[in-house]
């Protein structure tokens, strides 16, 4: 019998992350900004809220000298605030100075993973602690506090009550998410800008500034899918590249819900639960086909990708504009 | 029309072509730039004196004989992918899967290596790697290119998903054909026999994989420039609707270039398994695919470009690996280093395509409402940009 117990749990925690990214990375596309380094604005968002929280681990000392609010605020803040710089230099790159999204993204990939295993691996070394690893246990309990419901109530508790508070909010976002792209005013005007700037422009919206504010806010979004990886997920244990291919994943998720950030929440579990089928699959000494299932995220989005461009229904599309940049003078 | 009687602070115009070498001199300026806050960074973070940290950098690319081999080698590979992206990235077709494509390409030839290693004679059995490796890449650009002559699939989103899926097959391939068992490596494939193996010219084993580059840059550059084929890439990729126009098939030249632009990296495949690295992993590739995107765009698809373009690269990473090592700082501070120089470069990029206007400082005219004339040649006001963004801005501003 498959344990769906054992396997929910687990699959949930896999697609957080993704849940984080692709709805970031939603928001940024609706704008018409091909956002490619994800990967790397999660990485540095991970990174960012390690290196708020193990400085405020130390100049705390003990765990017991610790503030809960601020052991949660700190390492948030950091967060937000590495990915949104990340985000101001992919906007003013690509919208200020209409660089190649592809390229701009693709470099800050470069640099964010380098940045990351950079300051995850001599952070230590550059702050002259006397610790062997950067472990935020203090730091990545407090993250990982559930409802004390989640253990009495069975499996209940187990598959809905047993994640940290940053799993909700993940889910509340993406809802957000969904209802300020369909339902307001602000999110068909940005809808207008990665569809036809030029018709936006010419409807007196201010294209650069929603580009500018979209693509910021995803980052973030998409930042706070590193930090609950690395304080929830991994313990508060940081170690290089483990965060893996996950922010490429966030973006096939992306094209997995033709665009809708609540489509998401689910469709990022069953990514999380594709993710780690192989560990459940009984497969026996062969090794080999483990390898094989790893594949299924990316085939499955593959086969998305095909259909909704064979149907061709004008909802499922890409944003038209897309990874174009958008210049006034060249209508 | 003209409500608001201020003229922008900073107007911009896109200009014509700019000679080769103010664009390149842009672009030096702009690697200065970075270096300069590559140096800061450097000093801030490690307390490094960044000369000596440059110095480092410059010995760990030319430092001996056999550094500056592997460096020949490694802009030799990098050169070979960027000119299997550019056919397709002239069409305005984004393959970001070169990784993908030069994994199914090690794959072929690997296989081809563990299962004829015994059977089919040397010339033949590299022949035979040769053509399947090349097949495989192929087929695996085949598969967007079709869905992009279609039905206009995401090709950025498809090649970019493909790069995982040969991720994966590589891996299951690697644990079935693990020696020994259990190590989760494959090793180096025929060592006792060689069997595959590419002759190694003239006692160094880089060079036959760097002449063959070679070939191919200018053979690119040909085909590219001279021939119909290149000029109807050249054509769907300004306008689908032109070139249709004019009796060019769309999807028959999309599907055409795809697969030449995957050969060429299957055959990138091959050189690294066969040439050099003699085994296969699934870091075989290690990002390269994407790396080369940078390479070609930063040559502007310009094949005889990107020999400079790829250099840079290659010396910026081998340099900085350099440094890490000897500081003992981590490896990825190279990726630091590339990435800060990155943006730069591509930030330079919009004063090499565009001009910028600034206001005219005590025009008492303006404010009448109708727009002034804008002349060519506008006052040195550049210093409202921020931070090192304004000595670009002047240099621009005057040409």
């Amino acid at each position: 019998m498959f344990d769906f117990v054992a396997f929910i749990p687990r699959a949930v925690a896999q697609s957080i992350p993704l849940l984080f990214g692709s709805t970031g990375e939603t928001i940024t596309q609706k704008s018409g900004n091909l956002n490619l380094g994800i990967p790397g604005v999660m990485y540095v968002g991970a990174i960012a809220g390690v290196i708020g929280g193990f400085l405020y681990e130390r100049a705390c000392g003990t765990a017991d000298n610790m503030n809960p609010v601020l052991t949660i605020l700190i390492p948030l803040l950091c967060c937000l605030l590495g990915s949104l710089l990340m985000g101001l230099l992919y906007c003013f790159l690509t919208v200020t100075l209409r660089a190649n999204q592809n390229v701009t993204g693709l470099a800050m990939t470069t640099f964010g993973v380098g940045f990351g295993n950079f300051f995850g691996g001599s952070l230590i070394k550059l702050t002259g602690a006397d610790v062997p690893s950067i472990a935020l246990s203090a730091t990545s309990n407090m993250f990982r506090k559930t409802l004390p419901l989640a253990k009495t109530t069975g499996w209940f508790g187990k598959v809905f009550l047993s994640y940290g508070f940053l799993a909700y909010t993940a889910i509340v976002i993406s809802l957000v998410a969904a209802y300020i792209l369909k339902r307001t005013r602000t999110g068909l005007h940005l809808r207008a800008v990665g569809e036809s700037p030029a018709t936006a422009d010419a409807a007196g919206i201010n294209i650069t500034k929603y580009k500018y504010v979209a693509t910021c806010v995803g980052c973030m979004i998409a930042g706070l899918g590193g930090l609950y990886y690395v304080m929830d997920y991994a313990c508060g244990v940081w170690s290089n590249d483990a965060f893996g291919d996950r922010g490429w994943l966030a973006i096939a998720l992306v094209i997995f819900t033709i665009w809708r950030p609540d489509v998401g929440i689910v469709s990022s579990i069953l990514f999380g639960g594709l993710y780690i089928l192989y560990l459940f699959i009984p497969t026996g000494m062969n090794l080999a086909v483990k390898e094989l299932y790893k594949m299924l995220p990316y085939i499955v989005t593959i086969i998305v990708l095909i259909i909704t461009s064979m149907r061709n229904k004008r909802e499922n599309q890409p944003p038209a504009s897309l990874g174009l940049s958008y210049f006034r003078e060249e209508r | 029309m003209h409500n608001n009687p201020k003229e922008p602070l900073i107007h911009m115009t896109r200009r014509g072509a700019l000679p080769w070498y103010r664009a390149w001199g842009i672009r030096l300026l702009a690697i200065a730039a970075a270096l300069l806050v590559c140096a800061l960074i450097t000093t801030i973070t490690t307390g490094l004196n960044p000369l000596a940290v440059y110095a480092t950098m410059f010995s760990g690319a030319f430092g001996t004989a056999r550094r500056t081999w592997i460096l020949g080698q490694d802009v030799a590979i990098l050169l070979c992918i960027s000119l299997a992206l550019t056919p397709a990235f002239r069409m305005h077709f984004w393959n970001l899967g070169g990784e993908g494509q030069i994994l199914m390409g090690a794959l072929a030839t690997a296989s081809c290596m563990i299962l004829f290693g015994e059977t089919l004679p040397g010339p033949l059995l590299i022949l035979a790697s040769i053509v399947t490796a090349l097949a495989a890449g192929a087929v695996w650009a085949l598969i967007p290119a079709l869905c992009k002559a279609k039905w206009n699939t995401n090709e950025t989103l498809f090649t970019l998903m493909m790069n995982y899926v040969a991720t994966q097959l590589v891996a299951y391939f690697v644990i079935v054909w693990e020696v020994p068992k259990g190590s989760g490596k494959i090793g180096i494939i025929n060592q006792s026999t060689e069997a595959g193996w590419l002759p190694v010219l003239a006692g160094n084993r880089y060079l036959l994989n760097i002449l063959v580059v070679a070939f191919l840059t200018v053979a690119m550059y040909v085909y590219l420039t001279y021939s119909k084929h290149g000029y109807e890439i050249s054509v769907v990729g300004e306008s689908e609707a032109t070139a249709r126009y004019v009796g060019i098939k769309v999807p028959k030249t999309i599907i055409r270039t795809l697969l030449l632009s995957g050969a060429i990296c299957g055959l990138t495949g091959f050189l690294l398994v066969a040439g050099t690295n003699h085994t296969l992993t699934t870091t075989l590739a290690g990002g390269q695919g994407f790396t080369a995107v940078m390479v070609a765009w930063l040559a502007k698809f310009n094949p005889l470009h990107m020999v400079i373009s790829s250099f840079l690269l290659v010396f910026l990473s081998r340099g900085a690996g350099e440094i890490s090592t000897i500081y003992g700082l981590n490896q990825s501070y190279g990726d630091i280093l590339t990435g800060i120089i990155l943006f730069f470069i591509i930030g330079s990029e919009f004063f090499i395509s565009y001009r910028l206007h600034f206001r005219r400082p005590h025009r008492k005219d303006a404010a009448q409402g109708s727009a002034p004339e804008q002349k060519s040649a506008p006052e040195q006001t550049g210093t409202q940009e921020q931070g090192g963004k304004s000595e670009k801005g002047e240099v621009t501003a005057d040409v």
